[in-house]
C-alpha cells in the first residue's frame, strides 16, 4: 500500500510576524522555521498504518528548497522516501492542490494524510481540495482512524462534538490533534534519514484564482483598565461591557 | 448578466444555524451593493425554523429533502450543491465557516475550479469587486485578497458580522425531494459532548492556565462557566501537560475564538495563545503576575491569585442573576 503525506515546513507558533518591505509578504528573516505541527500527526498515523499493514510513506511537499530541511524531519521520524515540488513563487490553495494532486496519482497512494491546517496561512482546505480533485473520500479533522479492510472508519471533531464517518478507501485523512502521539526521531531514525533521498522536480504551476493584494496588522488592543475587586469587575461586565 | 449569490444555510437537528442567518444577513447586504440577487439552499431531512429566514432579507430558499440528508455527508452535500451552484449560474457563494462549513467550501472550489477565501472576517466593496479580509497565522496578522475567478466562494467566521434585522418579508421555500443520496462518506453517529458548550460557539469563554496549577482546580473555571453559561477553554500548556482536552484548546493550535467575552484565568498570554482569542470582543485577564502579557490585551484586568479571587467572582456573579 503507498502512503502519502503532504507536509509544508512554516514558522513556529512562537514567531512575531512582521510585512516585508514589499507589504505583501511577510517578512522569513529570522524566523524559525518547522515541520507544520498538524502534519506530525499525518505522518505519525502514515507510520502506524504502514506498521500495521505494510507499504511505503512517502512524503510530498510543494515549496523552495528551505522545505528539505522539514521532510528530514518526516524521514527522521520513519517514512521512506520524499518528494519536492520545487516552487518560489505566490500559489493559492488550489494551484498547490492540483500540482500535489497530479503527483499523488502518479505515484498511485492508497492513502493519503495531510495535516488539518498549516499554521502559516490557516486556510484548512487542502484534505478537502485534494479529496475532490482526486475522487477520493475523506474524513477531515480527523481524531481517530479505523482501518478494516477497505473500510475506513474515523471520527472527527465538530462542534460540540464527533461525528463518526464510515467510508472507504482510496481516501485523504485530515488530522487534527487527538489522532495519536507522534514520535521523536531517534538517533538511528536521524542517521537513517541522511541515506533516504528527496526527489526534487519543478513544480506544475497551475493558474491562481485569487489575487493577494497585501498584509495588514491587526489593530493592537490597548491595555485597559485594572480592577481592585471582583464585586467592581462584576459590575463592569454587566453595566459598561453589557456581556453577562 | 447580474451576478446571483447563493448562500448555504447549515442545518443542525432540523434548526438552521444563527451562523447560517449571519452568512445569510451578510450576502444580502453585499448583493444589494452590487444588485445582485440572492438565494438560499439548505440540506435536511426537515427544518423547524424556517420562519427565522425572513429576518435575513432573503426571500428564495431551496430545501432539499432526504432523511439521508440529516446529518452532513460530504459527498453527498458536494454534489448536490455543486450541482445547484451549475445548474443555477450561481456566482458567489457564501457558507459559514463551521465545521461544516471548512469541510464543504474547499469541496466547492475544486469541484467548480473557482477561487476560494476562507474565514473571511470583512467584506467591502471598492469598484464593484469584493475585497475580503482574513487573519492569517491565527490573527497575528491579517491578508486581503479578491478573487479573479467567474465563481467566487466566500467563507466567512461566525459572529464577525452579526445579524442585520430586516422588515420580514414572504419567503419562498422550494421543496425538493432528493431520490438518490450519494453516500460513499456517510455520519453513521454523532457523538456529543455531554452538557459542555463548545469554545468555537460560545459567546462567553472561561480559559485556564499553568497558574491553575493542576487539574483538580479546575472545577473553580467549570463553575464560573456554569455561572456564566459559558464554555471552558484551556491553553495549550495544560492541553500538553494533559490536564484538559484538546478540544479545549484556544490558540494557533487549536481553536481560534471571538466570543463577546473571553475571561483567562492563570494565563500568562503566550503569542500563539493570543493570536487564538485577541479577536475576542471583551477581554478579561486574572493573574498574579502583573507584568503578564495578557494584560497588554485585557479591557480588565485583576492582578491577583486565582484561587484568591474565583470563588468571589462565582459569588458576585450569582447575586447578580438573583
Amino acid at each position: 500500500m503507498k502512503i502519502v503525506v503532504c507536509v509544508s515546513h512554516v514558522p513556529d507558533t512562537a514567531s512575531k510576524i512582521n510585512i516585508a518591505g514589499d507589504g505583501k509578504s511577510y517578512d522569513k528573516n529570522g524566523l524559525t522555521f518547522v515541520l507544520n505541527p498538524y502534519d506530525e500527526f499525518a505522518i505519525e498515523e502514515a507510520l502506524k498504518t504502514k506498521e500495521k499493514f505494510g507499504g511505503e510513506v512517502i512524503l510530498l511537499s510543494l515549496g523552495d528548497s528551505l522545505f528539505t530541511e522539514s521532510l528530514r524531519k518526516g524521514l527522521a521520524m520513519g517514512a521512506d522516501s520524499a518528494i519536492l515540488l520545487k516552487s518560489n513563487i505566490y500559489q493559492d490553495s488550489l494551484s498547490v492542490a492540483k500540482a500535489l494532486a497530479n503527483e499523488i496519482k502518479n505515484i498511485g497512494a492508497e492513502i493519503v494524510f495531510v495535516g488539518k491546517q498549516s499554521v502559516d496561512f490557516d486556510n484548512q482546505v487542502m484534505g478537502q481540495m485534494l479529496a475532490e480533485l482526486l475522487s477520493y473520500n475523506s474524513v477531515t479533522v480527523a481524531v481517530s482512524l479505523t482501518i478494516e479492510g477497505n473500510k475506513i472508519i474515523s471520527e472527527r471533531e465538530i462542534e460540540g462534538g464527533k461525528e463518526v464517518v464510515e467510508t472507504s478507501l482510496p481516501v485523504v485523512i485530515s488530522a487534527q490533534k487527538g489522532l495519536n502521539e507522534p514520535r521523536y526521531p531517534n538517533l538511528k531514525g536521524i542517521m537513517a534519514a541522511k541515506k533516504k533521498t528527496i526527489e526534487e522536480k519543478d513544480a506544475v504551476v497551475f493558474d491562481n484564482y485569487s489575487e493577494f493584494l497585501g498584509l495588514v496588522r491587526p489593530t493592537s488592543k490597548s491595555a485597559g483598565k485594572l480592577v481592585d475587586s471582583p464585586a467592581e469587575l462584576v459590575r463592569l461586565l454587566r453595566e459598561e461591557a453589557k456581556v453577562i | 448578466m447580474s451576478n446571483k449569490f447563493l448562500v448555504i444555510l447549515e442545518q443542525r437537528n432540523g434548526y438552521i444555524k444563527k451562523s447560517s442567518l449571519e452568512a445569510a444577513s451578510v450576502s444580502v447586504k453585499i448583493a444589494n451593493q452590487l444588485n445582485a440577487g440572492v438565494q438560499a439552499i439548505v440540506l435536511g431531512d426537515k427544518v423547524e425554523n424556517f420562519d427565522l429566514i425572513p429576518l435575513t432579507g432573503i426571500s428564495e430558499v431551496t430545501f432539499y429533502y432526504n432523511k439521508e440528508l440529516s446529518e452532513y455527508s460530504s459527498s453527498a452535500y458536494t454534489s448536490l450543491i455543486t450541482k445547484h451552484i451549475t445548474d443555477n449560474n450561481f456566482s458567489e457563494i457564501f457558507i459559514s465557516n463551521t465545521a461544516l462549513g471548512k469541510d464543504l467550501a474547499p469541496r466547492l472550489a475544486a469541484k467548480l475550479d473557482c477561487g476560494l477565501v476562507m474565514d473571511c472576517t470583512t467584506l467591502e466593496i471598492v469598484d464593484n469587486t469584493i475585497i475580503a479580509t482574513r487573519p492569517i497565522f491565527a490573527g497575528k496578522m491579517l491578508m486581503k485578497q479578491k478573487l479573479t475567478s467567474a465563481v467566487k466562494v466566500y467563507n466567512l467566521r461566525p459572529n464577525a458580522f452579526g445579524i442585520i434585522e430586516k422588515e420580514p418579508s414572504v419567503v419562498n421555500i422550494d421543496k425538493v425531494e432528493v431520490a438518490d443520496v450519494c453516500l460513499s462518506t456517510k455520519t453513521v453517529e454523532v457523538k456529543k459532548n455531554e452538557g459542555k458548550l463548545d469554545v468555537a460557539e460560545a459567546d462567553i469563554i472561561v480559559s485556564g492556565g499553568r497558574g491553575m496549577k493542576g487539574p483538580e482546580n479546575f472545577n473553580l473555571i467549570e463553575n464560573l462557566a456554569n455561572e456564566l453559561n459559558a464554555a471552558v477553554g484551556a491553553s495549550r500548556a495544560v492541553v500538553d501537560a494533559g490536564w484538559r482536552p484538546h478540544a479545549e484548546q484556544v490558540g494557533q493550535t487549536g481553536k481560534t475564538v471571538s466570543p463577546n467575552l473571553y475571561i483567562a484565568v492563570g494565563i500568562s498570554g503566550a503569542i500563539q495563545h493570543v493570536a487564538g482569542m485577541r479577536s475576542s470582543k471583551y477581554i478579561v485577564a486574572i493573574n498574579k503576575d502583573k507584568d503578564a502579557p495578557i494584560f497588554q490585551i485585557a479591557d480588565y484586568g485583576i492582578v491577583a491569585d486565582a484561587f484568591e479571587v474565583l470563588p468571589s467572582i462565582i459569588e458576585e456573579v450569582k447575586k447578580i442573576k438573583q
